[in-house]
């Protein structure tokens, strides 16, 4: 393992303890958006886990897409990416996030959110439970720890 | 010559009318909005004085992609207009499709279309109660909200097989049956449903902090309501009796007489404000129990589609010509779909969506005039605003967005019957009025 710088030793341990997450519409059908709200109350309570929707991109360290992108939204993605601090993850929910789903050949559509910004874990479903949501961040946060490892990226 | 006016001189503009305005804008992207619309607010002190939305950021086209597919296809795409009210659309476009083909839906089916939608309306308003909650700063009854809401969930995922797009209609009836053996589960979650309603009265309705944040708040006469045309559970708090279930019974409704509720209807007088939303969607929650309730009741025997067969639809539907409207009564007010066939197309030949957040967005500029800039997100939310619903169409201009004014349109338009004049026959000329 590489020797980790103290900084980069401190943002890791930071990340174990809790991860929170800023959720963008990039113009979905609100039904990811819903399951994500779902995963964050009771019954699924991702808080206990230390998962925190916050209200500005600053502050997060994993960023929900959903839905698709469109044409205006392109430039509003592109710079909410770029206000994330590092580390980052990124996850598309849905797969209209990861594929397009069944908006493709339209005219305002850019496509998948990879196709705007790069992006780390997928979650498939139409939309994914919120189970699946679950497991997405988990394995966003596996990830997060090998990069800050540097096996990765 | 016409001139195009461009957004930037039209925000010129209405500074020069308030010049002590500061200008505020919100979005698209904002904690206090769930999804991507620009507010732009003149606010003097803290008073708002003028509003100007700018929507388009959801447009995805939905209505163009449906002419290039068969109309099973069109009927999923439907389904993903919104996530949240996932039936409303496949049920408003089921109807315009069977006017259009002349297709007979056995009365099962009807029943069961029903027991969905109302299924769906309970789930949604309780979704609006927590999200409006959390705008008001009551986390803590958000998540409450939210806990209740689960059962609703798990009975349409035992009915239908998902949370949330349900897949359940198709042309000439429905794709599950809801068989007896699964009445008792439903008939338990719809107890458990009721016994929940004093709670909800004495949280939302009895709490002094949520009166203090609401009464008088977002005030829309009902006058207002009814020159903007509002919807819905809007139209109804401000004391307007319209439901398309009562108005224009579809489905099963005729035999189960739905009535339109207003504040009234809990001995309060209207006001149409923000509490009257709340206690219309809570009084309207009891109404959808009492007719799952009753659909169970007096549900008759039978098939459940006029096509088993998905194959054989198709070719009906290939050989059909016609047009249709279907209307129905979704959680957030009238939904309509317009539907045009060719004979011998597999596509529709038109399309068209009409959500009911498109006629609750004129109500909000009476509703957000001389507000305080901190109840900007609950009267916002209060119209239960789906965007994505709403976004149908957006004019694009070499990759600049531009609001075009009606004589452009209609220049536009004339350039477009000339265009396709000269194509079909040249006896056409189009009109040059003006």
């Amino acid at each position: 393992m590489k020797q980790m710088k103290l900084l980069e030793r401190l943002k890791l341990s930071g990340l174990k303890r809790a991860l929170w997450v800023y959720h963008l519409n990039s113009g979905g059908c609100n039904g990811c958006d819903i399951e994500i709200l779902a995963a964050l109350t009771p019954r699924y309570d991702v808080e206990r886990f230390g998962i925190k929707l916050v209200g500005s991109p600053r502050h997060a360290d994993v960023l929900l897409v959903t839905g698709t992108v469109t044409r205006p939204m392109y430039e509003r993605v592109r710079r909410i990416y770029a206000q994330t601090p590092d580390p980052k993850v990124v996850i598309a929910i849905g797969g209209c996030a990861s594929t397009s789903g069944v908006f493709y050949e339209s005219y305002n559509v850019l496509g998948p959110v990879d196709n705007v910004i790069p992006v780390d874990v997928y979650i498939p479903g139409c939309p994914p439970r919120p189970e699946a949501i679950i497991d997405g961040v988990v394995k966003a946060v596996a990830k997060l720890e090998r990069l800050m490892e540097g096996k990765e990226g | 010559m016409r001139e195009k006016v461009k957004p930037e001189e039209k925000t010129e503009e209405l500074t020069k009318a308030c010049p002590t305005c500061f200008e505020v804008p919100i979005g698209p992207i904002h904690p206090a909005l769930k999804e991507g619309i620009r507010f732009t607010f003149w606010i003097e002190g803290e008073r708002i004085r003028k509003v100007d939305i700018r929507p388009g950021f959801m447009h995805r086209g939905i209505e163009f992609m449906g002419t290039k597919r068969n109309l099973i296809q069109v009927l999923y795409l439907a389904e993903r207009i919104c996530g949240i009210c996932s039936i409303s659309h496949p049920l408003a476009i089921v109807q315009a499709v069977e006017q259009a083909a002349g297709i007979e839906v056995p009365p099962r089916a009807q029943y069961i279309r029903v027991i969905i939608g109302e299924l769906e309306r309970i789930h949604s308003h309780l979704l609006w109660a927590g999200v409006a909650a959390h705008e008001l700063g009551f986390d803590t009854l958000l998540h409450y909200v939210w806990k209740v809401r689960e059962p609703v969930l798990d009975i349409l995922e035992d009915l239908t097989g998902n949370r949330i797009d349900y897949a359940i209609p198709i042309y000439g009836g429905v794709r599950r049956d809801v068989p007896p053996e699964k009445y008792p589960k439903l008939k338990d979650a719809l107890r458990y449903y009721r016994s929940l309603v004093d709670d909800f009265v004495n949280f939302f309705l009895r709490d002094p902090s949520i009166e203090a944040r609401t009464r008088g708040v977002g005030v829309l006469t009902s006058e207002e309501a009814d020159s903007l045309c509002a919807v819905g559970p809007t139209a109804r708090a401000s004391g307007l009796r319209k439901d398309v279930r009562q108005d224009w019974p579809y489905f099963a409704y005729p035999d189960l007489e739905v009535k339109a509720l207003t504040p009234e209807d809990m001995g309060l007088e209207v006001r149409g404000d923000v509490y009257d939303r709340i206690v219309v969607r809570l009084l309207e929650v009891v109404q959808s129990i009492e007719l799952i309730e009753q659909c169970l009741e007096e549900m008759p025997e039978g098939e459940i589609t006029a096509f088993p067969k998905v194959a054989a639809l198709l070719a009906h539907l290939k050989k059909a010509e016609g047009e249709g409207v279907g209307r129905h009564e979704a959680p957030r007010g009238e939904v309509i779909h317009y539907i045009r066939l060719e004979a011998g197309e597999e596509a529709p030949a038109v399309w068209k969506v009409k959500a009911p957040t498109y006629s609750n967005l004129m109500p909000w500029y009476p509703m957000f005039r001389d507000q305080e800039i901190a109840d900007i997100p609950i009267v916002a939310a209060s119209i239960d605003p789906c965007i994505c619903c709403m976004e149908r169409v957006q004019i694009v201009c070499d990759g600049k967005a531009e609001t075009l004014l009606k004589d452009e349109l209609l220049r536009l338009s004339w350039a477009k019957t000339e265009r396709v004049a000269s194509r079909v026959t040249r006896q056409v000329s189009p009109g040059r009025g003006g």
